[in-house]
């Protein structure tokens, strides 16, 4: 095995220890986020200089190497990156444990990049674990009654979810006696499909898996904990959960549903249109109830449950057409991209109007074009972008999903979709409407340090970029869906 | 010229909204002109371009220059997209219509808007409009024509709440908003139709698949009449019409280019633009015209009783509109454009006039002015020439349009053909009842309105020349632009052989009885305002309780609004639906939060009690999801 296609991994992992003990020894915190980027940008240059080759697997074909794998990476390499820049004011108001809030996002990471390569029943749950303890401790980082009320729900539930998971697992292997993805599908290949049929255990199975994702990706009906979720967690956290968490539930989905359950194709049409209707319910019960919502951050915690619905749109469109074509694949990765650019830029938005108003609430924005146009303006693009108008990347994010359905003979999901598009328009722009005609309660400016600033600049630029000139991203990718092909 | 300088027409006004948007407002002071100028320039240079482009296109074989596109992306399996330009005759005689009564309207708008705190605001709308409005008429694919469709809507929203501190203005807007939308599903299922049937957005494709019966039958009609619903939504066609009499609530030159001379007509454009769909489908162009007629006697009943000068203009606008989609509904692509073009400049006219009204006076109430001809001899003249041209008087441009129309109506619309002739008659009455009522007689001393421009006292005065120039200009215009078509040249341009014009000379429509009959009832329209109104031979309290049930059911526009606000919105949607979701929110989402809430009142015992409840529930949620997935894949899987 060759350790230096872990070195990713590896070099995350040095820098949350190197944070931790620093912490211990240095008067000067800001230097944790200097580290904690450093280490990130180390990771992320070696991921970056691995794209596009072929590499064996490793750990005993546990972890692969490949470019899907490494797209993720640096996904999750870049929303972390964002993340920690956009922390930095937020964090220095603590009085204690920096390092371990920095640490903690780190191996959050860590956890994400493994599970987007790993290909193992048992390395998936690892994998899995790593990510979801550290988020719960980081969710009630700020130890109030909200921030505790939070965690402890995350925790409660997570575990539900991790148990029904683990469930689902259990019944897979019990039927094919294997945990490797692929052996998996050798084992359902080599049997007729009257008898798979005739196994309950098996469907069982799937649909347990499907729960436990659907909780990470926040899917209705097991989305009952984002709204308290994203209130009551710190809001650099909040946008890391809605955008990182969400898109290693998503990287795991397709390479288990493929691998593991690609063929035979009734059986990818079934969980194909189980992801349909949970992508119709998820969009549906995100939207309208984002309309009543007066917290921005619950606000947003709705609209991430309808976003997860569009991306299903992208599973649906995989299912039915799995191993024919990545249009569905390659879909969810660039909406992936693009949602990752969109939520965190609304988010770190809010970060900085949150920190000077000391209020998450919607009316409380209002006058906030006079106050502070630039952050308002970031503020719109991003609302722009998830209602998926142009010429932000929302819109053709959307579009290429949404194509993808419509190729695979799943138009009627698309025009519910197009429905709820229309439906989220209306509590997006309700808050365009408030900063931008409202009156300002008080001229003060609104303050926001360089660090958030150039968080808030890089993701408008992403948005904008992805909207304008797709070509690229697009490029990258259907690149990294090439393994969706046999 | 290269033909690649077409694309600036659409760019300039676009780099004006940007220089305006990013640089000027947030670092300009509030009381520079510098906005207003970069507008006039761009669109300026837009109008330059467009001249260009139309004698470029007149000269071209098949009146069509092809522009180069651009590749915007590429998504697998073949599926590119393209940003392409259409230079057809069409989009000539469009574009010459908008960047002429776009220019007007802001070289206007310096006088109008001065001193108005969010003068840097307005211009950057403006040009933002100009632009989407360019852009949605030169687009070559109905996915990117469908991008600038909404966005003038959006512009459209934006600029009627512009005074947002306005109750009034800002309830307009989102009625806007919210109806055209309505329009706009039926416009998006119609495009994903054809994208389904056809796999192509392309304009030209889908024509050209109609015109060879590849595209035919039910759905054909059914996706014409998609379209042709995003239309009736846009233009405010029957009965989606009752957003735009209150779209008046924005400021007057917004009227004049918006809600009078392009956006409103975008509809027509669009039936025009897909007209080979229409063609192959007569339910559907039996639609267009039914719907077209319809509207235009609706709308003019309305404008009859109204009191306010810019409602009277705003349902005849709605009235003209019917018109047009009666002319291509019964004649065909020339007949519709021909009055949308000669209805632009005439109607821009009329809102400015109705603005430099206001100007002097501070008022919308007709029933305030009064003797203002006396003091604003330009505005008078201008406002009768235009309302000559409108009534359809000879030698005037309405009159070359409307009996264009008139005479396709009387060949294949019989029926529509009455409506539209006691139309001609409504029009003539109402736009002379205005006219007396606002400039006969004498001065009855405005006050301030409820919306427009506030604070003029004492004796009211002409407007300054920044205003009246653009008012000569466009009077002008009423009276020359349908010399264009005297000898039947536009309709011969605009491509349909059929379709040459009637009238052959500028003296010919005298040996034909139609138009003798059309100027008859014209005029009589005129004298019969003018002895109510202006001599008050006739008591108009006495017309109006003599019909007083016809004269209430006018007044009070049929009910519409009622209909649509008491009985769709308020009980079948906020009682129904929406309180539905409402309850399950309080009571199942919001319990959460309450019980944090209540918390910090009562005691720690409480709170783990409420919160331990309530991630129960939660816990039993997954459950039920799961089961439920079951439940659907062993019953239906």
């Amino acid at each position: 095995m060759n350790l230096a296609l872990f070195i990713p991994e590896i070099a995350l992992l040095a820098t949350a220890a190197i944070v931790i003990l620093l912490d211990l020894f240095i008067e000067q915190k800001r230097w944790l986020a200097q580290v904690s980027i450093s280490g990130l940008v180390i990771s992320g240059g070696v991921a970056i200089a691995m794209w596009g080759g072929s590499y064996p697997a490793i750990f005993n074909n546990m972890l692969a190497v490949d470019n899907f794998a490494l797209f993720f990476k640096m996904l999750f390499l870049g929303v972390a990156f964002l993340v920690i820049l956009s922390s930095t004011d937020y964090v220095s108001k603590f009085s204690r444990f920096q390092g371990e809030y920095y640490a903690l996002v780190l191996l959050a990471t860590l956890g994400m990049m493994l599970m987007a390569a790993t290909t193992n029943l048992i390395a998936i749950y690892i994998a899995l674990e790593l990510t979801s303890i550290s988020l719960y401790a980081l969710v009630g980082f700020l130890k109030d009654s909200k921030s505790t009320e939070a965690s402890l729900k995350y925790l409660l539930l997570g575990a539900i979810a991790s148990a029904v998971l683990l469930y689902g697992m259990a019944l897979v292997f019990g039927f094919t006696g294997k945990t490797q993805l692929s052996e998996i599908a050798q084992v359902l290949q080599a049997l007729p499909q009257t008898t798979l049929l005739a196994s309950p255990g098996l469907l069982l199975g799937v649909v347990l898996l499907v729960a436990g994702f659907g909780f990470k990706i926040a899917a209705v009906p097991f989305q009952m904990w984002v709204p308290d979720v994203y209130e009551g967690a710190p809001t650099p956290i909040t946008a890391y959960l809605s955008v990182a968490s969400k898109a290693a539930g998503f990287a795991i989905i397709l390479r288990v549903f493929f691998s593991a359950f690609g063929i035979p194709v009734w059986l990818s049409q079934n969980w194909g249109l189980i992801f349909a209707s949970l992508a119709v319910i998820s969009m549906t019960i995100g939207n309208i109830t984002a309309i009543p919502q007066t917290n921005i951050k619950r606000m947003l915690g709705y609209s991430s449950i309808a976003q997860a619905g569009y991306l299903m749109v992208g599973l649906a469109a995989m299912g039915m057409a799995s191993g024919i074509s990545i249009l569905g694949q390659s879909g969810v990765l660039f909406f992936l991209t693009s949602y990752a650019f969109t939520n965190l830029g609304a988010f770190i938005a809010v970060i900085a109007i949150s920190n000077k108003l000391d209020s998450d609430l919607i009316a409380d924005y209002s006058g906030m074009g006079k106050r502070a146009p630039l952050l308002a303006l970031a503020l719109t693009l991003c609302l722009v972008s998830l209602i998926g108008m142009p010429p932000a990347a929302g819109f053709m994010a959307k579009f290429y999903i949404f194509n993808a359905a419509v190729q695979h003979g799943l138009l009627w999901l698309v025009i519910i979709a197009v429905i709820n598009s229309v439906i989220s328009a209306y509590y997006y722009l309700r808050v365009v409407k408030v900063m931008w005609l409202g009156e300002t309660a008080s001229a003060e400016k609104v303050p926001s340090s360089g660090a958030l600033r150039l968080a808030l600049l890089l993701c408008c630029l992403g948005v904008l970029l992805l909207g304008i000139i797709p070509g690229y991203a697009m490029g990258l990718a259907q690149f990294a869906a090439n393994i969706f092909v046999y | 010229m290269p033909h690649q300088f077409i694309w600036l027409i659409f760019l300039l006004p676009l780099f004006s909204f940007i220089i305006i948007g990013f640089f000027v407002r947030p670092f300009v002071r509030a009381e520079s002109k510098l906005a207003g100028y970069i507008t006039i320039l761009s669109i300026g240079g837009s109008l330059a371009l467009s001249v260009w482009a139309l004698f470029a296109v007149m000269a071209a074989p098949h009146h069509e220059i092809p522009v180069p596109d651009v590749t915007w992306a590429v998504i697998e399996d073949g599926v590119t997209i393209h940003l392409g330009l259409i230079m057809d005759s069409l989009t000539a005689v469009m574009l010459i219509v908008v960047t002429v009564v776009s220019l007007m309207v802001q070289i206007y708008s310096q006088g109008y808007m001065q001193g108005d705190p969010g003068y840097h605001r307005y211009y950057a709308w403006m040009s933002l409009f100009t632009a989407s409005m360019i852009g949605l008429v030169m687009a070559d694919n109905l996915l990117f024509l469908f991008v600038f469709w909404e966005m003038v809507g959006l512009c459209s929203y934006l600029l009627i709440g512009f005074w947002f501190h306005k109750p009034s203005a800002a309830d307009a807007a989102k009625k806007a908003f919210i109806v055209t939308r309505l329009g706009d599903f039926g416009f998006l299922a119609g495009i994903l139709l054809l994208y389904l049937n056809t796999g192509t957005f392309d304009i030209y494709e889908l024509h050209e698949l109609a015109i060879a019966g590849a595209l035919a039958g039910t759905t054909l009609t059914w996706a014409a009449i998609g379209i042709f619903a995003g239309a009736v939504g846009k233009s405010a066609q029957f009965p989606l019409h009752v957003w735009l009499p209150d779209a008046m609530e924005g400021p007057t030159p917004v009227s004049a280019l918006i809600h009078a001379a392009t956006m409103v007509a975008a509809g027509v454009f669009l039936v025009a633009r897909m007209f080979p769909l229409f063609e192959h489908s007569t339910e559907a162009l039996t639609t267009v015209a039914i719907i077209g007629g319809i509207t235009a006697i609706f709308a003019a009943s309305m404008g009859l009783v109204m009191n306010d000068i810019k409602r009277v203009l705003a349902y005849s606008t709605i009235s003209q509109l019917g018109y047009m989609m009666l002319g291509l509904g019964a004649g065909g692509v020339a007949i519709g454009i021909w009055h949308l073009f000669n209805h632009a400049f005439f109607k821009a006219l009329l809102f400015l006039g109705a603005g430099s009204v206001n100007h002097a006076t501070g008022t919308f109430d007709m029933r305030l002015m009064g003797g203002l001809r006396k003091y604003m001899p330009w505005t008078y003249l201008t406002f009768v020439i235009a309302s000559l041209s409108i009534s359809g008087i000879w030698p005037l441009s309405g009159f070359w349009s409307k009996d264009e129309i008139l005479i396709n109506t009387f060949a294949h619309q019989p029926v529509l053909f009455y409506l539209a002739m006691i139309t001609v008659f409504m029009t003539a009455f109402y736009m002379f009842r205005a006219v007396f009522m606002t400039f006969g007689g004498e001065y009855r001393g405005g006050e301030p309105s409820a919306h427009g421009h506030e604070g003029h006292h004492g004796q009211p005065h002409e407007s300054p020349r920044v205003m009246t120039i653009p008012l000569m200009i466009l009077a002008a215009l009423s009276i020359l632009s349908g010399l264009w078509n005297v000898t039947g040249h536009f309709g011969a341009f605009m491509g349909h052989g059929e379709t040459h014009g009637f009238f052959t000379g500028l003296f010919h429509p005298f040996t034909q009885p139609l138009p003798w009959i059309s100027l008859i009832l014209a005029g009589s329209g005129i004298l019969l305002a003018y002895a109510m109104y202006r001599k008050s031979w006739i008591s108009p309290e006495r017309i109006g309780s003599m019909f007083k049930p016809l004269y209430t059911l006018f007044y009070r526009k049929y009910w519409f609004d009622e209909l649509y606000e008491n009985i769709i919105v308020r009980n079948a949607l906020l009682k129904g639906l929406f309180a539905g979701f409402e309850q399950f929110d309080n009571h199942v989402v919001d319990g959460a939060v309450n019980g944090v809430a209540g918390g910090a009142i009562v005691s720690g015992r409480a709170i783990r009690h409420a919160q331990t409840g309530q991630l129960q529930l939660y816990g039993l949620f997954i459950g039920i999801g799961i089961l439920a997935i079951i439940f659907v894949i062993y019953f239906f899987g």
